[in-house]
């Protein structure tokens, strides 16, 4: 499949203004998110990944420098708009417990439908087939409380599938799942990058599935001076990228294994 | 959904809003024959000029209100819920009603004898007032609870401003003010009527109009934007909605209670989905419901005593309330 730029950014600076002023999380970011292709971001805790996706997608504003969608300004699209190309999965609280997953879901059709939001035949049949993807179409009538975290991780990523976007950034889709899960949304994620074109990023902290499965990486450095790297796994694994990006006193990446492994001290 | 329970659910509600509709124009503190009633309200009526009255004047503008009346406090509290993210929020309980109940309070002591229209006017820049003040804190304060505690210590400074002018105010126009602050169906004549209706009507009409949007606050305000939802146009849209229908039933009513808090509950709980699409119009008729079965039992049986409207919504809101927070682990939308 043709890969082309679904998200590209110059010079973009991300952060928060606040009371106190600017608070500048990464400065002069230059980044490519291609279609067709599953892009993990990986930071440690507070690097700033919520705030680039968050960024990325319009929800925060830039601080500087600019964001194109589909080659198109950010600023230039109508929220309507852009609700049909980017669509979310969030960490947000949510007061979803007592809708089915299916309303959850269908809800995806918002920027779709009219005024009062009624379904059409083609809603439903998307709504369907967003459910049979990612594999939660017998819980479509339970409620969203009813759920286990991985389900319910499902249905949201149902929901985004709903809103037909070109392009899906999700928030840390993987944390708080169990292994299987974990592996099962990424495969999910993965078949809809390769087989629909879908351009696709995610956060993650989970280094094995991440360096597994997806096609690039983007190495979220804590320290703002330092710049995003960005490879496929096996490039950033060869270029001792990822040594030196997860080093630290007590851990170390270990290329041939992949892994993380404790440093032990030469005698 | 299961579209027979829903049509239950619709045709049961319905069924009991005309048949409390008539109870209320049936049965009051004064014995009327019914057969009387229905000549009366045929226009076919030779008998008494006192029960024509009481029926025409009193009961039919009493049980009319008590529809428009609750149908707009509960869809008030509806909205509210949804917008703060709260299900223990509610007119009442974040402050508004006692915003309105200022602004009542101001035109009524020191604007003299205020017009309806002046009433109307004063509840809304009270309610809107305490609206502002609630939504600046929320910005602020993110915890829920906290939010709440707030907006009922902003209910208590109004009710001490209130009482502070009281204290400068002569006597009758205090009496004035008290006997509307028990909130009362009753105050409302068929001509004030058409005020209330109309402000009501609009304001339901509007509150009908926002389900999309409603539904997609449920997401939070992150995922609804990300939907293409304007979301400070939704939350100005959804406050002035609340506001009018808070502000206008003060203004007629009296603050009234646990209406707008507890109902938008039993709505959830009949329904089992918090999908606006059917829970607003289901809030909206169960509030009519519940505010005119509040009003029939004001009315004590046999003595022909009425009670103020405000001991007798707590009596049905409270244990709403108190079972859903004591259930709240196995009610789905609280999860």
């Amino acid at each position: 499949m043709k890969r082309a730029i679904a998200i590209s950014t110059h010079q973009l600076s991300i952060g928060y203004t606040g009371r106190g002023g600017r608070r500048v999380i990464h400065p002069d970011l230059d980044l490519q998110l291609l279609t067709g292709e599953v892009t993990a971001l990986l930071g440690s805790n507070g690097a700033g990944k919520s705030t680039l996706l968050k960024t990325l997608c319009g929800l925060l504003p830039s601080l500087h420098g600019d964001i194109f969608i589909e080659g198109k300004p950010l600023a230039g699209f109508r929220s309507g708009e852009l609700a049909t190309r980017v669509g979310v999965v969030l960490t947000e609280r949510t007061q979803t417990g007592g809708i089915s997953v299916y309303d959850l879901v269908s809800l995806g059709r918002y920027p779709h439908t009219g005024f009062f939001g009624t379904l059409r035949e083609e809603d439903h049949a998307i709504i369907q087939q967003a459910l049979i993807t990612v594999g939660i179409a017998d819980k479509a009538q339970r409620f969203i409380s009813e759920l286990s975290d991985g389900e319910r991780q499902k249905a949201f990523i149902a929901k985004v599938l709903a809103q037909e976007c070109p392009i899906i950034l999700l928030d840390e889709p993987t944390a708080f799942l169990d292994v299987t899960s974990r592996m099962e949304t990424m495969i999910t994620l993965r078949r809809l990058a390769h087989r629909e074109g879908k351009a696709i990023l995610l956060s993650t902290h989970d280094l094995d599935t991440a360096l597994q499965l997806a096609d690039k990486l983007w190495l979220q450095p804590a320290n703002p001076a330092e710049n995003m790297i960005c490879g496929t796994p096996d490039q950033l694994v060869a270029n001792g990228a990822l040594t030196r990006f997860f080093g630290s006193k007590t851990l170390r990446f270990d290329p041939e294994t992949r892994r993380l492994v404790p440093v032990t001290r030469k005698k | 959904m299961n579209k027979r329970k829903l049509q239950w659910i619709y045709a049961g509600l319905s069924l009991a809003v005309v048949a409390l509709f008539c109870g209320g124009l049936f049965y009051g503190a004064v014995h009327i024959p019914f057969k009387d009633v229905v000549q009366i309200l045929l226009r076919n009526y030779e008998g008494k000029e006192a029960w024509q009255h009481i029926v025409l004047e009193s009961r039919l503008p009493q049980t009319v209100t008590a529809l428009l009346a609750g149908a707009s406090l509960a869809v008030s509290g509806l909205m509210l819920q949804t917008l703060f993210k709260n299900p223990l929020a509610g007119p009442s309980i974040l402050g508004i009603s006692d915003g309105a109940n200022l602004g009542v309070a101001i035109a009524m002591i020191y604007l003299g004898a205020a017009s309806y229209l002046t009433t109307i006017v004063a509840a809304l820049i009270g309610a809107f007032a305490v609206l502002l003040i609630i939504l600046g804190f929320s910005r602020k304060v993110s915890s829920n609870v906290m939010l709440l505690i707030i907006g009922i210590m902003v209910g208590y400074l109004a009710s001490s401003v209130i009482a502070i002018l009281n204290f400068h105010a002569s006597a009758d126009k205090v009496h004035q003010f008290v006997m509307w602050g028990m909130g009362d169906f009753s105050g409302v004549s068929l001509s004030k009527l058409p005020w209330l209706a109309g402000f009501s009507v609009a304001g339901l009409l509007c509150a009908l109009l926002l389900t999309k949007p409603l539904n997609a606050l449920l997401l939070g305000d992150a995922y609804a934007a990300n939907l293409g939802v304007n979301v400070r146009r939704a939350r100005v849209l959804i406050l002035i909605c609340t506001g009018v229908l808070t502000a206008v039933v003060t203004a007629f009513c009296g603050p009234i209670s646990f209406i707008g808090l507890a109902v938008p509950h039993i709505a959830r709980l009949l329904l089992g989905s918090s999908n606006h699409r059917h829970l607003l119009p289901v809030t909206l008729l169960a509030g009519a419901c519940v505010a005119l079965l509040c009003s029939m039992l004001t009315v004590l049986p046999g003595s022909g005593n009425v009670l103020p409207l405000s001991a007798i919504t707590p009596i049905i809101g409270a244990p709403v309330i108190i079972y859903v927070i004591v259930n709240r682990k196995n009610i789905h939308y609280f999860n």
